[in-house]
């Protein structure tokens, strides 16, 4: 036969009340405490921190679509400005050789002209030497055939040509 | 005397439990046949149910030993 | 993988063979079990005591019973005992000075300062005459006879010495008679094996988690390795199913507590299902789960708030004289939380060990004794057997899980704010 109070475990005794209650305390209040606690601040900062590394990723993505976009931009803008550049160099390069080129003419002009007239000047001067020198030999010759004169004609005549054949029109 | 009229409560109080747990058994899979993608939340409240079922089970079982007690 | 269940179906036969060796000697031998008495010519002067049969119920009691000896297969190690006795004070020894047999039944052959151990269990020898210190006895078990006592049928225990039998009480408990115990000659504040059960999962316990939450402070940023995953599973499953859920924004105040429930639950569930390691049915003993069960109940009203009190004691929307039944009803509804969980876990517990000794114990209901039919048996029982198990470790985890999961509910309706 058996009776229910041999079913020991429905009986709750005294010392495994105490003992559990002590037990169970103690668990709570150092496991509890000391390695859940712990545990779950710790899971809750890593679920943080992959947030976090999530949230940055998205960011630093956007960022670099962001940056593209500009540096797309920058470039647009930089070809623009080249070819502006470009344009504004060849202007300017067409404008110094049109400029250098009626400088150019206007020098040559003018060493022409400088030319011209100092080939003038010499011509006139020459022409001036000339007549003087014709004057100086045309009074030597004359002196020279007035002073023969009077030795005889032939030997004057001979005279007078040997002297035209002296003179060199320079 | 223990374990005559003791086992009968016992059983009568055992069928009603049965009766509960089955049907939130039974509706708890047909939910998750429904919606299988909701199968945590549904086996979580089904556990929840189940053991609030038993324990209205528990205390006639108890309540049926401590009626019989010699 | 095969090869992992092939051995653990060796180990399980193996077990079950070394019980049924246990209890074979046991009943061949004509020991007594603890209704079965012996015809021992030394007890002869006690009067003739009937044999007794293979009681399966009395030895599923024997085995989930609280003991004063830790049996490791056939080894009984000793364990303090600690006891009270009003009329003559404290007594402290180790319960190997009883001298208990090698047959795993706990009967001491030796009375210690009045004290004798039978089935394990520390029992006090009612009557002062008998000597103190230490007395060899012969103790062979129980010699029960049943008294009338106020028109109840009642059990009263004896042992034989001198040719005389002495009534001996049990440890005083705590149920005041309902149950069959109440206040006794003496109280047991002994280490038990439950007790020590439960100081060997604390140290386990305590031991994982702080590794846990050291792995968790050196590998701050890191992945989680080893048992560290293990026990990150569980404890985020019960933060994120069980504590947000149930407790809103305060989760983070009660988690110590869930957790401590949940851990110290499935820990002595878990170490109760080992089956040479003393199986301890700690959590299927109505004294463990009853400390749980108060503390719970006294965590969930102590942080209950106006709104809850309100909805106790004058329901607010309803007409007054529904609130006359239903405020009785929810008087009754605080006190009844907490002894729901008492015995849902206790019953569960208790109820699985209980089917495991029973299944063992059809091998000695069905052999008798006879080699082929106790190995027809013990194979068919081994099967059943290994089912239960597998039932039980899923039991060990959903009670684990349910306890925590009704106290996560009661303490989230006892801090709820009103919203309506």
């Amino acid at each position: 036969m058996i009776f229910l109070a041999d079913f020991t475990v429905i009986v709750p005794d005294f010392g495994l009340l105490f003992w559990t209650f002590l037990i169970f305390l103690l668990f709570w209040f150092t496991i509890g405490k000391f390695a859940f606690r712990p545990i779950a601040e710790a899971l809750k900062q890593r679920e943080h921190d992959i947030q976090d590394s999530l949230d940055q990723a998205k960011k630093a993505r956007q960022d670099m679509a962001n940056l593209k976009a500009e540096n797309e931009e920058l470039l647009a803008q930089a070809r623009e400005e080249r070819s502006k550049i470009l344009k504004e160099a060849k202007e300017v390069r067409d404008r110094i050789v049109a400029e250098a080129k009626d400088k150019a003419k206007i020098e040559a002009q003018k060493i022409v002209a400088d030319a011209k007239e100092q080939i003038e000047h010499q011509k006139m001067a020459a022409i001036i030497e000339l007549k003087n020198q014709v004057g100086a030999m045309s009074l030597n010759i004359a002196e020279k055939v007035i002073r023969k004169e009077l030795a005889g004609n032939a030997k004057q005549e001979a005279f007078v040509n040997e002297l035209v054949g002296e003179i060199k029109l320079n | 005397m223990f374990g005559s009229i003791t086992a009968i409560g016992m059983g009568l109080a055992v069928i009603g439990a049965g009766i509960g747990i089955g049907q939130i058994g039974g509706k708890a899979m047909e939910a998750i046949a429904r919606q299988p993608e909701a199968v945590g939340d549904i086996r979580a409240n089904m556990i929840l149910m189940a053991a609030l079922v038993e324990g209205a089970a528990l205390i006639a079982i108890v309540i049926a030993f401590l009626s019989n007690n010699p | 993988m095969r090869r992992y269940i092939l051995s653990f179906i060796c180990l399980f036969f193996l077990s079950t063979f070394a019980f049924s060796q246990d209890h074979g000697h046991d009943h061949n031998d004509g020991h007594g079990h603890e209704q079965q008495a012996t015809t021992d010519p030394h007890e002869e002067g006690c009067g003739h005591i009937e044999e007794g049969e293979f009681n399966p119920g009395a030895t599923a009691f024997h085995h989930i019973s609280d003991q004063n000896i830790y049996n490791i297969g056939p080894f009984s190690l000793p364990l303090p005992c600690m006891l009270y006795a009003p009329e003559n004070g404290w007594s402290f020894f180790s319960s190997g000075k009883f001298h208990t047999d090698d047959h795993g039944h706990g009967n001491g052959h030796v009375a210690v300062e009045g004290y004798v151990l039978v089935g394990g269990m520390v029992h006090n020898i009612r009557d002062n005459s008998f000597p103190d210190g230490e007395v060899e006895i012969n103790n062979h078990g129980f010699h029960t006879t049943i008294t009338l006592e106020d028109g109840k049928e009642k059990e009263v225990n004896a042992i034989c010495y001198n040719d005389r039998l002495w009534a001996v009480d049990a440890r005083s408990t705590a149920d005041g008679g309902v149950f069959g115990g109440g206040i006794t000659s003496f109280y047991d504040f002994s280490l038990t094996k439950n007790v020590v059960a439960m100081l060997i999962v604390f140290a386990l316990m305590a031991w994982l988690f702080f590794s846990v939450a050291k792995a968790y402070k050196n590998r701050a940023g890191m992945a989680p390795k080893g048992v560290q995953t293990l026990m990150e599973t569980l404890f985020v499953f019960i933060q994120d199913e069980v504590a947000k859920p149930f407790l809103g924004h305060k989760w983070e105040k009660f988690l110590p507590f869930l957790m401590s429930l949940f851990f110290f639950i499935l820990g002595l569930n878990l170490f109760g299902q080992i089956p040479i390691f003393g199986g301890s049915n700690v959590t299927g003993n109505i004294a463990v789960t009853l400390v749980l069960a108060v503390i719970t109940f006294f965590v969930v009203n102590l942080n209950g708030n106006k709104n809850y009190w309100e909805h106790i004691f004058w329901m607010p929307g309803v007409p007054a004289w529904v609130k006359t039944i239903l405020t009785p009803v929810e008087i009754l509804g605080v006190f009844i939380k907490p002894v729901t969980l008492t015995l849902r876990l206790f019953a569960n517990i208790t109820a699985g060990h209980m089917v495991i000794v029973i299944f063992v114990g059809l091998i000695f209901m069905f052999g008798k004794g006879q080699w082929g039919a106790s190995l027809g048996t013990a194979v068919g029982s081994t099967v059943l057997t290994m089912f239960m198990m597998s039932i039980e470790l899923l039991v060990a985890f959903i009670q684990a899980f349910v306890f925590t999961i009704l106290t996560a509910s009661y303490i989230g309706a006892a801090t709820e704010e009103a919203h309506h």
